[in-house]
């Protein structure tokens, strides 16, 4: 398909980004920033471009069940827009952030690696090369997360390697059991083998299936599977941070755990995998509320958060019904902004005044007024207060939780868990403006500054983004860009 | 009974992964997981007394397949190999560090994040 030449773009500028930055000489920072800006800037606009195509690319000319095939539709066009944009946001942020780091070359290597891989992972076409890019994603982050070298960083590090490393095994060990029986890992052909299943090769399916659940599962941490996030989340740098709950959970757990549910091993409504997300989710969604309110450290907080909010998006998609794949979709665009935003906060914070800890801080609305107003806007939006972004995808999300016949009574239970998770989270929200922003300044913090212009702008586009996606749901707007994603999975 | 193999290694290798208490164990322990699914990937493309998968001129497709073993697992292994390489180099790196850190290999004396 001639329209979509510019796909494979989508993964060749990260990484050609990854491999050029660090030749630039250690002393030309601004040479380095360069690059990266403009690498994101490209990757934006690359994306924009492909905004309302679908189709499948066969590199090099070499078509599907041979060669690598790259597949783009409503759904992975969403995901792709989410990581640039974002991502364009957390270099801009980057550019001054890194410069009490030594090593920039090496960051920005990183950095465009996991971006790259996360970029592959939504677009590939195939269950092997899906491994591959996750594995890229997944290498890069566990070597951010150890960047700063401390000894709490490599703990962090390695403690979520070995849990990572797990996940991918699993997820290989059903690629292989899969291609043994069915002979190909092109998805397409997968399910439509999958569908036509003879009765014996069902165990097979269902062993597998478990398998890809745990795998992604892990990735994404959902509840019994998140003991790595809250220390390998907070540990790494602030924009790093911010990728990692804003972005990697999301591309290589949610999206492919979503993508392969529905895709794949077609799951509809009242389904027993679509029942165990759902549960999964509730659970994840008031351990991490509960968790994140016990907490002082700023970034750890925001870290639990993450693990209650990717909840909501895990209990909408999988609910399997048309407004319920939407709301959860939505929430997930909502929460990648509003957490990176969040996490960028808490990094400026840092940065002035030299602590996560909130009992610490107090006032520092006063001396860093765009942090306070950001974190603010960011604060409202993912507590659910009403102009605010937030407010919209949960309250959607309840209601397709209610009005989800097939799944049986269960489901107001489910509704219930969402409520009263999201009053818990404006609650531990409250603590973070309460303790952090507003309140008496402490004498300490008298000289603190406001971050730098660029830092600064990072956050208010992230502030500005939490307002505008609001509109994400008028009609007009909702049919070219969330309809076509949730017709991917539920007609 | 190449199968049983595989399952046997895999459960070692899960098993120190969660056992173990040294960092170095820890990783051998991952490796030792990431070969038995190597070995899977390998004969699931093997068939008995299979050819190499050239193909000579003049043969038809099909007529390779029904002789020659499947390239593709073996493209995936070098793949899978590569990637396992790289995880176990950066946690090998990691696990030097900390040991620098904490001055030991064992994790359970490794506790600064809690909570």
């Amino acid at each position: 398909m001639a329209d979509l030449n510019l796909l494979p773009l989508a993964v060749a500028i990260p990484l050609a980004a990854a491999f050029l930055v660090p030749l630039v000489p250690k002393k030309s920072r601004a040479l380095a920033n360069a690059i990266a800006l403009l690498a994101s800037v490209g990757l934006a606009a690359v994306v924009l471009y492909l905004l309302g195509r679908s189709g499948s690319y066969a590199v090099g000319g070499w078509k599907a069940p041979v060669g690598i095939e790259l597949r783009l539709d409503g759904l992975s066009w969403l995901m792709l827009a989410v990581v640039a944009g974002v991502s364009l946001c957390i270099v801009l942020y980057a550019t001054r952030y890194m410069d009490h780091y030594t090593a920039r070359g090496k960051f920005y290597a990183l950095f465009f690696l996991m971006i790259a891989g996360m970029c592959g992972v939504v677009i590939t076409g195939d269950l092997f090369n899906m491994y591959v890019f996750l594995e890229i994603a997944a290498i890069a982050s566990y070597a951010l997360v150890a960047f700063g070298c401390e000894a709490e960083e490599l703990e962090a590090s390695f403690k979520y390697a070995v849990l990572g490393s797990i996940a991918s095994s699993f997820v290989l060990l059903a690629l292989a059991l899969l291609y043994g029986r069915f002979g190909t890992v092109n998805l397409t052909q997968l399910a439509g083998k999958i569908g036509s299943a003879s009765e014996g090769a069902k165990p097979l399916i269902t062993f597998a299936k478990v398998l890809l659940f745990v795998g992604f599962g892990l990735k994404a941490a959902l509840v019994p599977f998140h003991a790595w996030l809250p220390d390998a989340h907070p540990s790494a740098p602030a924009p790093v941070s911010a990728m990692l709950s804003g972005l990697l959970i999301k591309t290589i757990g949610v999206y492919a755990l979503v993508r392969l549910a529905f895709t794949v091993f077609g799951l509809t409504a009242g389904d027993k995998v679509s029942v165990a997300l759902m549960t999964l989710a509730a659970l994840s969604i008031l351990a991490g509320n509960v968790l994140a309110l016990a907490q002082w450290d700023f970034k750890r907080l925001l870290a639990y958060s993450s693990i209650a909010q990717i909840g909501y998006v895990v209990l909408g998609i999988g609910l399997a019904t048309p407004l319920g794949v939407a709301a959860g979709l939505f929430h997930l665009v909502n929460h990648s902004v509003f957490k990176s935003l969040l996490f960028l906060n808490a990094g400026a914070v840092e940065q002035a005044t030299g602590t996560r800890r909130l009992d610490e801080m107090g006032g520092l609305r006063e001396r860093m007024p765009v942090t306070g107003a950001t974190s603010m806007v960011a604060s409202m939006s993912i507590a659910g207060v009403p102009p605010f972004s937030g407010f919209f995808s949960k309250l959607l999300v309840i209601v397709a939780c209610v009005q989800a016949t097939s799944v049986g009574p269960i489901r107001y239970v489910f509704a219930l868990v969402a409520v009263v998770g999201s009053v818990i989270t404006l609650a531990y929200l409250l603590k973070v403006q309460r303790h952090g922003f507003f309140g008496k300044l402490r004498d300490k913090w008298r000289d603190v500054r406001e971050a730098p212009f660029m830092m600064s702008s990072a956050m208010v586009l992230l502030a500005v983004a939490c307002l505008a996606l609001s509109l994400l749901w008028l009609p007009g707007v909702r049919e070219l860009i969330l309809d076509p994603a949730r017709k991917v999975l539920v007609p | 009974m190449v199968y049983c193999l595989i399952i046997l290694l895999f459960a070692v290798g899960l098993y120190g992964v969660v056992s173990q208490r040294n960092v170095i164990k820890v990783v051998i322990s991952l490796v030792i997981m990431e070969h038995a699914l190597n070995l899977l990937l390998v004969v699931l493309g093997y068939g008995k007394g299979g050819a190499a998968p050239i193909r000579v001129p003049g043969e038809s497709p099909a007529a390779l397949a029904s002789r020659a073993v499947d390239p593709f697992p073996q493209a995936m292994v070098l793949t899978a190999i590569v990637i396992g390489l790289g995880v176990t180099v950066l946690m090998v790196a990691i696990a030097l560090r900390l040991y620098q850190r904490y001055g030991t290999y064992d994790i359970a004396e490794m506790r600064r994040l809690r909570g």
